[in-house]
């Protein structure tokens, strides 16, 4: 079990680095609870897999620090960090059976083979791997498969955390399921710091308390789902979790009022001390579409309906802008035209791609009682 | 379905049949023809059966023959699988060091056999070979014409230069194809660099090394030009190979019929042991039974 410290870690696959996009990793600083699950989640090539391979020692990073518990570990192998790492694509030793795959790691440490014979017994049913235990692992399938190189990191009584990269890839759907559970199962009885990989932002919800979103090797936002759904400190975070991602709007703020265009829309909530250009993001969620004229809301054409089975998208067109509407299947959406309301409090300011005004607390102050 | 319905695909099948038919079994059978007839000019010839078959089987140079080239691939693959693979695990992964260790390592593949056979007769010469004269300078003597052990370490140099870089390109081939998660979860697992070549790329390149065996096997069991250019068979019979043998036979005795009786065995030698390597390397590490 550890702490995960990384302290102003930086990296490049070049050798002399010069322009800040020759870095695959930008400079950051950021420190990941004991005992904690992590997702690291992020469009492919954002450099969540790199993060991963520098905490796993797989990778030296090319500037800063990776500490466990305080101690630096930055150069140290893998083998010397005790960590386990879970690949995409299962890796087993095809020749050997199930139960001295799950052995390997411990034999090569030159444990007591009787100690080895406990731990394994111990993992295997754990992983529920008894049945196969003495079957040639090439032979099983992926979800299995998965499962020894799983158990392959857990063997071992000191490992620190463990990190997964996209694990859940090759496995048929209904497995995807019972496999995140039992990962789910295996955290909170060990306790361990784990770390997932994953472009999938249901997975990463559902796995971990805390999420990291990552672009252009950014971390843009590390917080709960709930956070990340609610106030997405960045116009990326608010697009890529979600679905359809946020709705962002190029505005003019004045006194707290928002125009789009020659229409208003009132955000209120502190945001009468922002003036100028600003981005109004909400999400899809938090519209309201109706056919008659309602207070505050404002004329919309409807462009296409998409009917998602348990909810409706409508996109709907507001002067040059287009805006995803999500709606219950219950309610009547207007063929053409319609009025589409904002829910206040769950509008959003952005300057420079970054979360300026009113975010949940501000409204908490500026409106007591509703 | 009916029977038609089941049957139809034979159709398909006619015009490779048709090709093969023409290509490998109708020479074939005039092989076997000949096998079974003593002749003396083209329009004379006696039907003998058997007795070509059972004069090959009891020829004692044919036995001598056999033992020589059995001996001889043995030593083929000892020597050109394990240095083949070696020689891949050396060689760069990945750059410009990569491309340039490939044409280097396929060169001795691009050489004309009887070319080869020149260089190397020139190259092992006790007088002004460049190997040849310096083991000789060294006190050793070594003269390929003369000492049958000469003759075969020449034969064998000849045949590890010109074909372990077949091994050497399939194992590289293979050992490319790992993915490197592999690599990575070994080296979490804490494996050393022999538990890393034991069970993850030998066992990964277990089928192009397959490959590699059979082909080996195959080419070194018919080999020709080598033996042929350096000394014809020599000295005595010391280097007389059993297609050496076969071709002194059939185009230096002209005796047509034994010579054929000699293929259609040396065919099915060949057949056999290609047989016993595959389904044996099939099963290999698999944990099937061979």
């Amino acid at each position: 079990m550890a702490l995960i410290d990384l302290k102003n870690l930086a990296h490049s696959y070049l050798s002399k680095p010069t322009a800040e996009t020759d870095y695959a990793l930008q400079k950051m600083d950021h420190v990941w609870e004991d005992g904690n699950a992590y997702a690291l989640l992020g469009p492919s090539g954002c450099g969540k897999t790199t993060l991963l391979n520098i905490i796993s020692g797989l990778l030296q990073p090319s500037e800063g620090q990776v500490l466990f518990d305080g101690k630096d570990v930055t150069g140290l192998l893998p083998q010397e960090r005790n960590i386990a790492q879970v690949f995409q694509f299962p890796v087993i030793y095809d020749t050997m059976s199930v139960y001295d795959n799950l052995a390997f790691p411990l034999r090569n440490r030159k444990l007591p083979e009787a100690d080895i014979k406990e731990r394994v017994k111990e993992v295997a049913d754990m992983l529920e791997l008894n049945d196969v235990l003495h079957k040639r692992a090439a032979n099983l399938s992926a979800d299995a498969k998965q499962k020894i190189s799983l158990g392959r990191g857990l063997v071992r009584s000191d490992v620190a955390a463990i990190l997964f990269d996209e694990p859940l890839t090759v496995i048929d759907p209904h497995l995807k399921l019972l496999l995140r559970r039992k990962l789910k199962q295996i955290h909170a009885r060990f306790k361990l710091t784990m770390v997932y990989v994953t472009h999938d932002q249901l997975e990463a919800l559902t796995f971990a308390d805390q999420v990291v979103v990552m672009n252009q090797g950014q971390v843009m936002q590390i917080g709960t789902p709930q956070e990340l759904f609610e106030n997405p400190q960045h116009t990326f975070v608010g697009y890529f979790i979600g679905s359809p991602g946020m709705n962002f709007l190029p505005c003019r703020m004045e006194n707290g009022i928002a125009h789009i265009g020659d229409q208003e829309i009132l955000v209120g909530n502190g945001t009468e001390r922002l003036t100028g250009s600003f981005k109004l993001g909400i999400r899809p969620d938090f519209l309201k579409l109706h056919s008659q004229a309602v207070q505050g809301a404002i004329p919309v054409t409807v462009k296409a309906v998409e009917d998602l089975g348990n909810c409706t998208i409508v996109t709907v067109a507001l002067a040059a802008q287009t805006l995803k509407v999500k709606l219950s299947e219950e309610e009547d959406i207007p063929a053409e035209s319609g009025f589409l309301e904002f829910q206040r409090q769950w509008i959003r300011i952005y300057s420079d791609e970054k979360l300026v005004g009113n975010g949940v607390k501000q409204q908490a102050r500026l409106e007591p009682a509703k | 379905m009916n029977k038609w319905e089941d049957n139809k695909a034979w159709f398909m099948v006619i015009p490779v049949f048709l090709v093969v038919a023409v290509s490998a079994i109708l020479p074939l059978m005039t092989v076997v023809n000949y096998s079974l007839q003593d002749i003396f000019g083209p329009d004379q010839r006696v039907f003998v059966g058997l007795e070509w078959y059972k004069d090959a089987l009891t020829d004692s140079r044919l036995h001598d023959a056999l033992k020589r080239q059995l001996m001889f691939s043995s030593l083929v693959l000892l020597i050109e699988i394990p240095l083949g693979i070696l020689i891949a695990l050396m060689m760069p992964k990945k750059g410009w060091g990569a491309s340039l260790s490939l044409v280097l390592v396929a060169l001795p593949l691009l050489i004309p056999w009887n070319v080869i056979g020149t260089i190397w007769i020139i190259f092992m010469r006790p007088d002004i070979g460049l190997l040849g004269a310096a083991v000789n300078g060294l006190g050793i003597p070594f003269d390929h014409t003369a000492s049958p052990f000469a003759a075969w370490v020449t034969v064998m140099l000849m045949e590890v230069w010109h074909w372990t870089p077949l091994v050497v390109l399939l194992a590289y081939a293979g050992l490319q194809a790992i993915p490197e998660a592999y690599f990575q979860a070994a080296r979490i697992d804490g494996a050393s660099a022999w538990s890393t070549f034991r069970y993850i790329q030998l066992p990964k390149m277990r089928g192009v090394l397959t490959i590699a065996v059979l082909l080996r096997f195959m080419d070194s069991f018919l080999i020709y030009a080598e033996p042929f250019v350096l000394t014809g068979g020599g000295p005595g019979n010391s280097t007389t190979f059993l297609s050496i043998y076969l071709v002194k036979l059939a185009v230096g005795q002209f005796d047509l019929g034994p010579a054929a009786a000699f293929s259609i065995i040396y065919f099915l030698i060949v057949l056999l042991f290609c047989w016993l390597f595959y389904q044996v390397l099939l099963k290999v590490g698999t944990g099937d039974k061979p």
